[in-house]
């Protein structure tokens, strides 16, 4: 019968009236190698922590058929899950189980597949953790690339191709969240002049190194925290965080509009460009509009147009009426 | 087709040859993007376009492509989990045999959409084994035969194996069994982590 069970239950153990250990399955005693099981009080080898703690044998049989955890009391502290019966002679049979905690217990005591009963899960269990956790490697693996491509084609549709700078939507995006923020800003629209004559004398592959040019201009006469956008061919708008100073603006504009004009030179040819700023400022506003700003960033460019080239104006807010009137039509 | 199939020749193409081999394929075969995902389903139309593909640049049938593909499956080590699970289904090189016909549904256990193909074992005696797998799609027999000459290597058993014997809608393949303890075989360890 013993050897029986030993196929069967490889961690099954028979109890005598005293509560002693009489035989233990092969598995069972792998999990304490060098220790006699035999004769010896098996709740000193586990003790139960569920339904209800068994002080003895009495507590023991008072168990019977109910579904139990245990523990061993010597580390490794594997828990095990059992179920004893009476022997009908004052003993019992026990068998045990390693339940959830197989995972650990086929590391901890180098378990095969020949410690396991051919009708135990176990092994499946653990083919089902591999296997689960395989696909979800790949699964994740997939996340992070996904993620990465996403992050880059965010960044693509976000940027001017030409110069790197922010484009339109970009910029969109950027006046929708400053103008929510509830702190002052800038709206610089800035138009090149003379451009075209480049493109036309020069051909367009200098026109494109020309808005090359500017942008890096732009980039490096502005701040860290600003946006520079290219929203038309020769059309560019800055967006100046945190800023409402006049003269720091008008500063800007014409440091701006100076390194604009340097001459440039491509191989033995030079040419030379020019620029036009108009420029919005959010506090002139009882509540900034993005599109409005723009708008009025736009009239104010023209209006500095009109006074000349090389020139930066700024929107007036008391001659609302009349800029409105003669801007209509050029807004963006 | 499974992602994981089209993966499977993917992995075999970058690991053996080389990713600019595989880039190769994938232009040959006009793939049109760089890689297979595993978790994603592609046009089968796809699978066939790498195969011929692969099997033109390496010069070789596309069933003596499968096959190599089946060893790498096993045998590489960049294939390591993908063996060890394998492992799982049997102690000995006869066990995993006797298993064999689980295996479509031990994969859809791990990857519920992954529909391999059926596989029937017949137990011929004297170590013989009859094994024929359904073949929606020319070629799982092929992949099949490289998988068990690598399983029995890892087992440490001596088989030969028939050629694949193609019928209809099966691929056949006999198994002898000449020695099952032939050498001590790899180490399966029930409880190692991977990587």
């Amino acid at each position: 019968m013993a050897s029986a069970l030993d196929v069967l239950c490889p961690m099954h153990v028979t109890l005598d009236p005293e509560g002693r250990m009489t035989h233990a399955g092969p598995t069972l005693c792998k999990l304490r190698p060098g220790r006699p099981l035999i004769g010896q009080p098996f709740l000193d080898l586990a003790r139960v922590l569920r339904p209800s703690p068994a002080p003895d044998m009495a507590g023991l049989l008072g168990l019977a058929g109910a579904r139990l955890r245990l523990e061993l009391r010597d580390p490794p502290r594997t828990t095990l899950s059992g179920v004893l019966m009476p022997d009908g002679q004052g003993g019992a049979l026990v068998n045990l189980a390693f339940g959830i905690s197989i995972i650990e217990a086929v590391r901890d005591y180098t378990l095969t597949n020949e410690d396991f009963a051919p009708t135990d899960l176990a092994v499946e269990m653990l083919f089902l953790v591999e296997a689960k956790s395989s696909a979800m490697e790949m699964l994740r693996q997939m996340s992070l690339r996904f993620q990465g491509e996403r992050l880059a084609a965010e960044e693509r549709a976000l940027t001017d191709t030409l110069t790197g700078l922010r484009n339109r939507r970009a910029l969109d995006a950027v006046l929708e969240r400053i103008a929510s923020a509830a702190q002052p800003f800038a709206v610089m629209h800035i138009d090149l002049d003379f451009f075209k004559a480049v493109n036309d004398t020069l051909g367009h592959a200098a026109g494109d190194q020309v808005l090359q040019r500017a942008a890096a201009i732009m980039s490096d006469v502005t701040r860290g925290e600003d946006t520079v956008a290219r929203i038309g061919g020769d059309e560019f708008v800055i967006v100046l965080d945190r800023l409402n100073d006049r003269h720091r603006i008008e500063d800007i504009a014409l440091r701006l509009i100076r390194r604009l004009e340097d001459p440039m030179s491509f191989g033995d040819r030079r040419c030379r460009i020019s620029a036009s700023a108009g420029t919005a400022i959010s506090t002139d506003y009882t509540r900034p509009d993005p599109a409005r700003m723009l708008c009025d960033a736009d009239a104010a460019l023209y209006a500095a147009k009109h006074a000349g080239r090389g020139c930066h104006a700024f929107h007036q807010p008391a001659q609302d009426g009349a800029r409105l009137a003669g801007g209509a039509g050029a807004g963006p | 087709m499974h992602g994981l199939i089209n993966m499977a020749l993917q992995r075999f193409a970058c690991d053996t040859y080389g990713t600019g081999f595989w880039d190769t394929v994938t232009r040959d075969a006009g793939l049109g993007f760089a890689g297979f995902e595993a978790m994603l389903t592609y046009d089968p139309a796809l699978t066939d376009a790498v195969l011929d593909a692969l099997a033109g640049r390496l010069d070789r049938t596309r069933n003596a492509v499968l096959e190599d593909v089946g060893t790498y499956l096993v045998s590489h080590p960049a294939m390591a989990s993908l063996r060890r699970l394998l492992r799982f289904a049997g102690a000995g090189f006869v066990d995993f045999l006797l298993s064999l016909d689980e295996l479509p549904d031990r994969a859809r256990l791990a990857v519920p959409d992954l529909d391999l193909p059926r596989i029937d074992l017949a137990d011929l005696g004297e170590g013989r084994f009859s094994i024929a797998c359904a073949a929606p799609r020319p070629g799982y027999g092929h992949v099949l035969t490289g998988v068990l000459r690598a399983m029995a290597d890892d087992y440490g058993a001596l088989v030969t194996l028939s050629p694949v014997a193609e019928g209809a809608g099966t691929e056949t393949i006999e198994v002898s069994l000449v020695v099952a303890g032939y050498a001590s075989g790899r180490d399966f360890d029930l409880g190692a982590r991977t990587g």
